[in-house]
């Protein structure tokens, strides 16, 4: 019963912290620095990341998908395949779990301990929000770069399909039989769903992760716990959002 | 103190900047089960430099953040003129401003930058006058040379007056210090006492102090309250305190070392 209220305790706070921070949105011009500067330590420093893992992905969902297709003789199709995993589903999934491990757990540590050591405090007694201040920002930010990086990713990760289509013998698909048969079912709802579904997931990311850092009590020890429970309160709504996303966009 | 840090102190309709009244009415303050503070009442004039003194684990420091608006009483009222502390409202009326016992500076921006957030943020005058204001408070705390240096390279002396200057850029009607000696030399804290008692005079402010340092409030004070287990043992001028007859309050200003009877063996035993 104890969990349960925490859990609501926190879903509600959540939604509180949304609510002042964008009730501060006008005054969105005024912190267009600091949103800049959130998107280049979130987006920007995950570039060289998003783009190494997911040409691997794409390269290992190629490299699973060839051999199985080849059995049933039809590997003309893995463009196809690879191409719709990635920018539907395994793109901004994995985009959102790296934003999760990455920039929502320094968050929650950069946010947690402001609070402990009373920085936050020190925000309240200047008369100005911390909503606004340390929220509103990540938030604007997070909504900017999230589907640059996962459309940065699904496209390395297409590239990381054909080089493995092209090189691994007993594929042996020519990246333009890839893209062609990729472009043959890629349709642009199909990239508006994956670019949906990543701007939820990011949302929903920093959005956790604030809210876990400012409510975050107690000594350093209390920051270090307050991170694992951004990051697995992030990866598990991850997972459960993308359900009910999919089933909504379905 | 070199030189007035502001020449006219006024309100944005032109009527003078004058410090604040603060009445505490029967407050209380528990934290669960326990109670911290026991129907506390006081109240601090205008321009006074009011310490409330205690042994640690007194709650001084929980009715300062009461003060502040920070934390909401369980029982009872805090006002400032009137005003409660904890609407924003207030706390902008009066520029409140809280000088945190470990300095609470923002450790990802310079000294610098650190002062001249509350008026960039609230958009209070021009940059060129922002940084006149920012580098007058630094050059009243004789910090102009850390101006561009982070809070982790300043010493735990330079950070408590980096503190104060970021309190005086905000042109407070109230200045709260929490525990503003603690971990300082003997030296650095009476540094740290005349620059509150001269700051008192410069930016005719109220000054409430929180501390347990016995040289700071018996000599720079107005007026004192003494704090013992979340109780008002005395509330007096420091004249006054040194002549009370309670044992408790003799034993807390003139502590003596008694091997024979340690004291750390009665707190175990109560």
């Amino acid at each position: 019963m104890n969990k349960l209220n925490a859990l609501l305790d926190a879903f509600g706070s959540a939604i509180l912290l949304t609510g002042r921070a964008f009730g501060s949105l006008p005054t969105a011009p005024r912190i267009l620095k600091r949103v800049v500067e959130q998107a280049f330590l979130g987006g920007y420093a995950s570039l060289g990341i998003v783009t190494i893992l997911s040409f691997f992905i794409g390269a290992v969902l190629a490299l699973q998908a060839g051999l199985t297709l080849q059995d049933f003789g039809a590997k003309q199709l893995i463009g196809t395949l690879v191409g719709e995993s990635l920018v539907r589903e395994l793109g901004p999934v994995m985009v959102a779990i790296l934003l999760a491990g990455r920039v929502g757990s320094a968050i929650t540590a950069e946010l947690a301990s402001m609070k402990v050591y009373q920085e936050v405090d020190a925000l309240v007694t200047m008369n100005i929000p911390p909503e606004r201040f340390l929220v509103l920002p990540r938030l604007l930010a997070v909504l900017f770069y999230m589907p640059i990086l996962t459309m940065m990713g699904v496209v390395v990760g297409w590239f990381g399909g054909a080089v493995i289509c092209k090189y691994v013998a007993a594929i042996g698909v020519e990246p333009s039989q890839y893209f062609q048969s990729l472009r043959a079912y890629l349709t642009v709802s199909k990239v508006w769903d994956g670019l949906i579904k990543a701007e939820i997931f990011g949302f929903v990311i920093i959005l956790i992760a604030c809210n876990t850092g400012l409510r975050t009590t107690g000594g350093p020890r209390e920051i270090g716990f307050a991170v694992t429970r951004s990051v697995v309160a992030s990866l598990i709504s991850i997972l459960v959002l993308d359900y009910f996303i999919t089933k909504a966009l379905a | 103190m070199k030189k007035a840090i502001l020449k006219e102190r006024t309100n944005p309709d032109g009527s003078p900047r004058n410090p604040v009244g603060v009445e505490v009415s029967n407050l209380s303050k528990n934290f669960g089960s326990q109670r911290v503070l026991k129907d506390i009442t006081l109240s601090v004039k205008p321009g006074e430099i009011f310490t409330i003194m205690g042994p640690s684990g007194s709650g001084k420091s929980v009715l300062l953040r009461q003060i502040a608006g920070l934390d909401l009483p369980t029982r009872g009222t805090v006002r400032i003129n009137g005003d409660d502390p904890a609407e924003p409202d207030t706390r902008d009326r009066f520029a409140l401003a809280l000088v945190f016992q470990a300095g609470a500076l923002f450790n990802s921006i310079s000294v610098y930058d650190n002062l001249a957030l509350y008026p960039l943020e609230h958009r209070l005058c021009p940059k060129r006058d922002i940084r006149d204001r920012v580098m007058r408070a630094l050059k009243i705390l004789s910090l102009e040379n850390a101006a561009k240096k982070f809070p982790s390279e300043l010493s735990g002396g330079m950070k408590k007056r980096v503190a104060i200057a970021r309190a005086l850029v905000m042109e407070p009607q109230l200045l709260l210090y929490d525990e503003p000696t603690s971990e300082l030399d003997p030296v650095m804290s009476a540094t740290i006492s005349e620059i509150i008692a001269t700051l008192k005079h410069e930016i005719n402010v109220t000054s409430i102090v929180v501390s347990h340092d016995r040289d700071l409030a018996l000599t720079i004070s107005d007026r004192v309250a003494l704090l013992m287990k979340g109780e008002l043992r005395a509330l007096c001028t420091p004249d006054e305190l040194r002549k009370v007859d309670d044992p408790a309050v003799k034993d807390f200003l003139n502590p003596t070392i008694d091997l024979k009877k340690p004291r750390y063996q009665q707190l175990e035993a109560s």
